[in-house]
């Protein structure tokens, strides 16, 4: 087995394991809380309202807006982690047949490595800092594997055959 | 009425060794069955949801909001709170069927995955087939707990937040990572031993092959521009919109304007309907093209003609292309998009089940070749 295939099949292993902890553990220990909070934001924002009490209901629906923002990247990275080790582990079983030197198909395999650690990573990241770096980071990482991918399948498309 | 001798198809083989690599009951068969059987489940359950709960429950959303908005207006806050109670119900009702589907649907692509690397996992027969079994165990469980959660609640359960189908389905999904985790190990020895375990999947050249590996690379590749597209252009726009739209909705409410109450949850509507079809349409078309990709591998195993395996092809590619282009054209076209967009991922659906009547067929004829042969081996022995 070349260096390319195992980068691919052993890294979409760990990367699935590595998604699925990330899952298990953010199910128990807080997506049932982070749900409560969201609902309960949202819900105090409208009771505030109906009070007439409008800095309340302004802060509540603050509060509804970031967990929420943090809510839809934790669960992003978790499905994005595991999509993408799924996708590394198929290209692994036939990565053979991308039609380059051994030297292009690890250099292209190591891009789609790096980019699937890479943009889940900096996707998680955003819900400490929602800064530009994180984006900017997310941006290169899903272009890693974007480009990776459109390398891979350019190679499938070659003809001749390369061992 | 002499019995017409029908050729066998002229695509399927069964050489030794590789139908030593789809033994019965082998771990290989039986990720390949259950994988193949989980995403049809999968997709049967998503049509059903999408056809006679989805749109339903989106208007059960606006009317809960409806009634918020009015609470606001009477300035009755214990009314604001049993609306959200009901919201509430009905959000968990639509997400656990959501994610039911997703993860029926996802562990059947781990199925077919592993059904590709067991020749590299370096464990023994028995283990192997161990694991198989408690993989398929976990993905069944998994969903069927997610599915409960809704109706079974919290109800006796020791925990404040977790209900018992939750700890099903969590159970459920702790057990898929350990089976992983063993499976990451029996790979790790086999590249320390370089030794196979079973025989690869044979090299193939056919049409069928060849279309549903490109095809479901360029499938993919589509998903991630319009994945990269929709968070460069419009999540972030989203996400502003959304707290715009309540901030407007309230104020309206609060003075006592429930027109504008209402324009302002039929935007939210829409923005909500805007985001889900994006997020379908980005997550349905990089499934089709991965599944698309699996299936190529296991091309060999299906037991019909060339131009049978062909026929279903094209219907997986076509309905693949479908399903997400008319979810994405709900937008404009409403319904009639929708009905479309269902008739995609039944193609997929039919596709799927004519591919796996192709596996049955093949398993079929080598389990009774085996047999044939071990009794004329008992015949000569006599």
């Amino acid at each position: 087995m070349t260096g390319s295939r195992k980068l691919l099949i052993l890294g979409g292993m760990a990367f699935a394991a590595l998604g699925m902890l990330y899952g298990l553990q953010y199910a128990l220990l807080v997506e049932h809380q982070t749900l409560d909070h969201m609902g309960g934001s949202l819900s105090q924002s409208f009771a505030a309202a109906a009070s007439r009490n409008a800095g309340e209901s302004r802060a509540a629906l603050e509060q509804y807006g970031e967990t929420k923002y943090d809510y839809v990247r934790q669960v992003d990275a978790h499905s994005h982690w595991i999509g993408l080790a799924t996708l590394m582990i198929v290209l692994g079983v036939i990565f053979e047949r991308v039609n380059f030197s051994e030297g292009i198909r690890q250099l292209v395999a190591f891009s789609l490595l790096a980019g699937s650690a890479l943009f889940p990573l900096a996707v998680i990241l955003q819900t400490y800092h929602h800064g530009a770096v994180w984006k900017a980071l997310a941006v290169f990482g899903s272009g890693l594997v974007i480009a990776a991918l459109a390398a891979t399948a350019w190679g499938f498309a070659r003809p001749g055959t390369t061992g | 009425m002499p019995a017409i001798p029908r050729p066998f198809p002229d695509s399927a083989s069964f050489a030794p060794t590789f139908a030593a690599g789809f033994a019965p009951m082998s771990a290989r068969r039986l990720y390949v069955f259950a994988g193949i059987a989980l995403i049809a489940g999968g997709l049967l359950f998503g049509d059903i949801f999408a056809v006679f709960i989805l749109h339903q429950n989106a208007a059960r959303q606006g009317e809960a909001l409806i009634a918020a908005s009015r609470a606001i207006a009477a300035g009755n806050a214990v009314a604001v709170n049993e609306s959200f109670s009901h919201l509430g119900n009905v959000l968990e009702d639509r997400g656990t069927k959501v994610d039911a589907h997703a993860h029926m649907i996802g562990v059947g692509y781990l199925a077919l995955l592993l059904a590709l690397v067991q020749p590299y996992i370096a464990l023994s027969r028995r283990t192997k087939k161990s694991l198989a079994a408690l993989f398929i165990a976990g993905g069944v469980l998994l969903p069927v707990g997610i599915f409960l959660i809704h109706y079974i609640g919290l109800t006796g359960s020791p925990f404040s937040a977790i209900g018992w189908a939750s700890v099903l389905a969590d159970s459920a999904g702790a057990l898929l990572i350990l089976v992983l985790i063993l499976q990451a190990w029996g790979f790790w020895k086999y590249v320390r031993s370089r030794q196979m375990s079973e025989p690869e999947l044979p090299d193939q050249d056919s049409m069928s092959h060849r279309a549903l590996l490109t095809g479901g690379t360029i499938l993919i590749l589509l998903g991630f521009l319009h994945g990269a597209y929709y968070a460069g252009a419009l999540l972030y726009e989203h996400e502003r919109m959304e707290t715009a739209i309540l901030q407007r909705l309230i104020s309206a409410a609060t003075v006592g304007n429930l027109d504008a109450a209402t324009a302002e949850i039929n935007n939210f509507g829409n923005l909500a309907g805007a985001r889900a079809v994006n997020i379908a349409a980005h997550a349905h078309i990089i499934e089709f093209g991965l599944l698309a990709m699996l299936l190529s591998f296991v091309q060999p195993f299906v037991f019909l003609s060339e131009k049978w395996k062909r026929r279903w092809v094209k219907l997986l590619l076509g309905g693949s292309v479908i399903l997400p282009v008319f979810v994405l054209l709900e937008l404009k076209l409403g319904m009639l998009a929708g009905g479309i967009a269902d008739i995609g991922g039944l193609m997929v659906m039919v596709s799927l089940v004519g591919m796996l009547v192709g596996i049955l067929r093949y398993s079929g004829g080598l389990d009774v070749a085996e047999t044939d042969l071990a009794e004329a081996d008992a015949a000569e022995d006599a």
